[in-house]
């Protein structure tokens, strides 16, 4: 993976020196909240509902067994022994000190992390298919050109103060496991039939309150023109984007308000300005970056593992993990391993300092050393040998990391909603564990097949509700917490905005009302193959409505 | 309806709230009862003498009901606030969570 060379290393330790001064600053009274809060959002900072929350970020999902452990590190020191990984694919600590904000960044710095850029009007982090650089089905690794947009936004001089956050996702293959056409810029890395290398370039793609599918500027921009098309689309944003409201800023606004053929003429027209300029990319520099993300020496091995079929005809769980957890590899004999951080009953995305320095242990032993965050707040082992799976699947069920059910409907994305969030209306955390509880059994579960529920805790939707198959959106009715339903979003490369179903519910109600609609669709479906997503795009709303409200 | 501030604490972040005599502390029980307008303007005073000092930020009044040595917020988000999160993700035996 991308090491820092020593421009990174002396540029991220210089900010490490000068957010600690500006902290020693704010405490001595030298600075106001007002000075300090803007300096302190460059650095990931927030202050929530209980305490500070630092955000610290995970360039595209990719990390080493030592960075976990320091992640554990400063969870244990610092924290109180747990972090959150985010939908973003990010990771959030609930509980820092300021005054121990300086130690913690300068801790991350040993280990090639920070937290900037994960906060602000500024480019965040670019994320990526969880399974890139390992899947299959992929045209090619996006993983590189995610290192170069992170190199080329960082500190960008031009972008620091746009109308409001911007976000990127990459993904190199067809089937889109990175939701790119829910972000402002979505690129999919494709080759042509030649084999060279360009990206399918989306614009105007996000949630919130106002949810929009990215629509297409280009379907085959040149390999070398990346970086120049990218920083047009930023200019013309950060040119013609709305600051006179902070709700209507983001750049699916523009798209909506100016018409995305006015808009693509605008990028194309700066695009030639700024083209044959320093932002080509030569190739050298892309094959420099690509050397970095080479895939580890794996030997292939044959395709079905005795051992592993052994192992399963003896352990039912096993059996259910293997066949939920596992995604298919490049490299034959080996698999995607996704590591459930969704306990039944248990917090979606949280995981403790034990359990970091367990997947950190399992990585370096089983993993080549490397771990993804996935923005469905899981963790991977993207290259592991199906003979391994076993013995991996032994250490994670020892530590609560082991639930079979990735996909599957206790595998719940939940923002962290009114527990931590001064931002939420409503609590979301709690409905996750109910529905969690509700749905917790392993047969049942195998029934439903694939069905994602997503949560969130008000109408900025981190819980990424819009694009659940079930989504639910808490809001606040006269002081109540109160729960509305939307079905049939999707984030892959189908991406659909899920439909309100109707009249929200109490809390009270909400969990048999999810019910109602698992069971309509068990009871109505054409056969045991046809999905949640598919049999509601076939039969729209009625029955669900129905179900839940009455004739 | 009568009110209390609360703030966060600067250098640790606690949720705090304005106790009689001035001293910001972590339990809502002991927070100062503020009847009428003017003990509220008063502590708001302090308060933001307080927040000059660097001791606390982001002071809010906010309403209350009071009885039987107990202080409990209206709102929801509040009695979040004060209390901690309804779930357990704290890793920590010792920490209880919110009933």
């Amino acid at each position: 993976m991308y090491r820092y060379d020593e421009f990174d290393a002396s540029f991220v330790s210089d900010r490490v020196a000068q957010f600690s001064d500006q902290v020693r600053r704010r405490l001595a009274g030298d600075l106001t909240e007002e000075e300090f809060r803007p300096l302190r959002l460059m650095n990931g900072l927030y202050l929530q509902l209980h305490a500070y929350m630092l955000r610290v970020a995970v360039p595209y999902g990719t990390l080493s067994g030592k960075q976990m452990r320091k992640l554990a590190r400063i969870a244990r020191v610092y924290d109180r022994g747990f972090g959150h990984f985010t939908t973003r694919q990010n990771i959030q600590y609930n509980w820092p000190k300021l005054a121990d904000v300086p130690a913690i960044l300068e801790e991350l710095a040993e280990v090639e992390m920070h937290a900037i850029q994960t906060s602000g009007n500024c480019i965040r982090n670019v994320t990526a298919d969880h399974f890139a650089g390992a899947a299959a089905d992929e045209a090619t690794d996006p993983r590189p050109y995610a290192e170069i947009l992170r190199q080329w936004s960082s500190l960008h001089p031009e972008f620091s103060y746009l109308p409001r956050k911007f976000k990127i996702a990459v993904t190199g293959a067809a089937r889109d496991r990175a939701a790119i056409r829910v972000h402002d810029i979505g690129l999919e890395v494709r080759r042509n039939e030649k084999g060279e290398i360009g990206f399918r370039v989306l614009v105007g793609g996000g949630q919130g309150r106002t949810p929009m599918i990215a629509r297409e500027v280009r379907d085959f921009l040149p390999e070398e023109d990346l970086i120049a098309y990218t920083d047009a689309i930023l200019r013309v944003y950060n040119l013609y984007g709305r600051r006179d409201n902070k709700y209507k800023a983001r750049i699916k606004i523009l798209v909506h308000e100016t018409g995305i053929d006015v808009l693509k003429q605008d990028i194309e027209a700066e695009f030639e300005r700024i083209r044959d300029g320093v932002l080509k990319l030569p190739q050298q520099e892309v094959d420099r970056i690509e050397a970095y993300f080479a895939m580890p020496d794996l030997a292939p091995r044959a395709e079905r593992s005795s051992l592993l079929e052994a192992a399963k005809a003896d352990d039912m769980g096993l059996k259910r993990f293997a066949e939920q957890n596992l995604h298919p590899h490049k490299v034959p004999g080996h698999v995607c391993l996704t590591i459930s951080l969704k306990p039944i009953g248990g917090i979606p995305g949280d995981a403790s300092a034990d359990q970091m320095d367990v997947v950190a242990d399992l990585a370096e032993r089983y993993g080549h050393d490397e771990i993804r965050v996935s923005h469905e707040q899981n963790l991977v082992l993207p290259h592991v040998a199906l003979d391994d799976v076993p013995a991996i699947y032994a250490v994670l069920k020892e530590n609560g990391l082991g639930t079979p059910n990735a996909g599957l409907v206790t595998d719940i994305i939940a923002c962290p909603g009114l527990d931590y969030c001064a931002l939420a209306n409503a609590r979301s955390i709690p409905v996750a564990e109910r529905l969690s509880e509700r749905f917790g059994d392993a047969e049942r579960q195998a029934v439903i097949g694939p069905l994602s529920i997503k949560i969130s805790g008000c109408i900025n939707a981190c819980g990424h509700h819009h694009v659940g198959h079930i989504g639910i959106l808490g809001v606040d009715r006269k002081g109540e917490e109160f729960y509305q339903i939307t079905l049939g979003g999707s984030p892959d490369e189908t991406a659909s905005i899920g439909e309100i179903v109707g009249r929200g519910f109490s809390t009270e109600e909400i969990v048999d009302a999810v019910e109602t609609v698992v069971d309509t669709y068990l009871g109505q479906r054409a056969d045991p193959g046809e999905t949640f997503l598919a049999f509601y795009r076939r039969v729209g709303q009625a029955p669900f409505k129905e179900a839940l409200y009455g004739a | 309806m009568p009110k209390i501030l609360t703030a966060n604490h600067l250098v640790s972040g606690d949720v705090v709230f304005r106790a009689p005599g001035g001293d910001w502390v972590v339990e809502v029980d002991r927070a100062e009862l503020l009847d009428d307008k003017d003990a509220l303007a008063r502590a708001e005073t302090a308060a933001a003498a307080d927040v000059d000092h660097c001791v606390v930020i982001g002071v809010e009044a906010i309403d209350v009901t009071a009885g039987a040595g107990r202080i409990v917020p209206v709102r929801l988000r509040e009695r979040i606030r004060a209390m901690g999160p309804t779930v357990k993700s704290d890793h920590r035996a010792d920490l209880k969570p919110f009933a």
